[in-house]
Parts: structure tokens; sequence; C-alpha cells
């Protein structure tokens, strides 16, 4: 197996991640690409760390999972508080400080 | 070496066509059921990298409780079942050409760099013995901060989401 093949997998899959956040108006599907793109780079924690040899990527990868979980609790509140104030989890309405 | 092969292509196939439909669809809870199969492949590669405790870890941790946080959440915030309007930007062609881009420049670099790297022949799977020990030794410090983490956290995600 050749490193490269899960690297190029993990830039794809950001690269859609990107995408989807850039071009998504819908609050808890932008949370949703962004959990693509962690995953992304969680393929390319653990491919490295299989490529040195040694555990430390698959370490990292894990941190990255604990973190990600914490995100997402803390992101659907706010979308969250947001839908109970606007009605809407439409992001283009969320101009509150918008000059 | 030919049968992980096959089994990386066949994986990767449906993660990238899952993550397409997850970003492209329409309906909010298809989005959250095409994100469960992207995560279920990437657990998949985890295997095959021979990260056993990590891909556990993910069908727990992800396929578990992260997606089930936000098909709480797309019930929470009243999304309709159905297709819905207005989930997208009406211009996509500039999130799509920045995307593209990026997408141009990582290969790039990724493949000139890494072109031949191939996997030691003598790799073995990592045991979640060897993954405990590194934790619990040398990232004793980033482990005990991801738990004060974890614990700001849920008190954070608790008072922002409380009613008055």
């Amino acid at each position: 197996m050749l490193l490269v093949q899960f690297l190029l997998l993990a830039a794809v899959l950001f690269c859609i991640g990107v995408y989807g956040v850039l071009a998504r108006r819908n609050g808890v599907m932008v949370l949703m690409s962004i959990e693509l793109i962690l995953n992304a780079v969680n393929i390319n924690l653990v491919a490295f760390g299989a490529f040195n040899g040694t555990v430390t990527g698959e370490v990292f990868a894990l941190f990255v999972i604990a973190i990600a979980a914490a995100e997402v609790g803390v992101g659907l509140a706010i979308v969250l508080l947001i839908f109970r104030n606007k009605r809407s989890v439409d992001l283009s309405d969320v101009d509150l400080m918008k000059g | 070496m030919v049968a992980q092969n096959v089994f990386f292509g066949i994986m990767a196939a449906v993660m990238i066509g899952s993550a397409l439909k997850m970003v492209t669809t329409r309906n909010v809870v298809h989005a959250a059921l095409w994100l469960v199969l992207v995560l279920a492949g990437t657990a998949g590669q985890f295997l095959l990298l021979g990260a056993e405790f990590v891909g556990v870890t993910q069908v727990l941790v992800y396929i578990g409780a992260v997606i089930v946080l936000f098909l709480f959440g797309i019930m929470l915030t009243k999304a309709s079942i159905g297709d819905e309007e207005n989930v997208d930007l009406p211009n996509r062609a500039l999130p799509a050409l920045v995307g593209l881009l990026l997408l141009g420049v990582m290969s790039y670099a990724t493949i000139d760099f890494w072109r031949d790297a191939e996997f030691p022949d003598d790799a073995r799977p990592s045991t979640a013995e060897e993954v405990s020990d590194s934790i619990f030794s040398d990232f004793i410090v980033p482990f005990e901060a991801t738990s004060v983490l974890l614990l700001a956290a849920l008190i954070g995600a608790i008072v922002v989401a409380r009613k008055e």
C-alpha cells in the first residue's frame, strides 16, 4: 500500500467538507461538514503514524475525536440558541453584527 | 497487498460518493445518514492502517454519539422530514471553485512529495496496550487537559442551550 492513496483520500474529503461549509446555509449542515473536515485530518494522522511505525499519530487522532465531540456539543447548543431567537437555522439570517 | 488495495478502493469510492451526496442533498436527515457512511468508511480505513483502537473509538464516538447528537439537533430545530428549500447558497459556483482549487493545490503537493512512499513491510497492527501506554506516559498532560476541556464543553453547552 502506498501512503499517498490515504493522503489523497483525505485531501478529497477535506475539500468536500470545505465546499459544504461554504455552500450550506443550514447551521446543522455546516456542522456536519466540519465533522467531515476533522475526519479527513484524522485519516492523515493515522496514516502518517502507521507510516512511521509509531502510535503517536493514533493518540493524536484520539485527541481530535474527543475535541470534535466537544465541538459538536457546543456547536449544536449555539445552533439551538439561534433557532430559539430567530425561529430558523438559516445562517444568512444571522447578520446582527453586519455593519 | 492486492486485497488491501481492493478493499481501500471500494471504501474510498463509497466514502467520496457519500460525502458528495452529504454536501448536495436537500434533506437534512439524509445528510446525517450519508455522514454515517463516510464515518463508517473512515473506521474501515483505520482498521486497514492497523489502528484497531482508533477504529473502534471512531464507531463508538462518531456513529454512536455524534450522529445521535446531530439527529437530536435536527429534531429540535424542527427541520422538515422531506426536502427543504434554502439549504444552499444561491451561488454555489464560488464554493465549488474554492474546493476544487484547494484540492488541486493539496493533491499536487501531496503527490509531488510522497509519490513513492510505501508503508514499511514489517508493519503490524498497533494494540490498545501500546496506545494506552503512550497516552498515560508521554501524553498525560494533553490527556488531562482534554478531560478539563470536555467538562468545560459539557457545562458550556448546558448553559448556552438551557431555557431561561
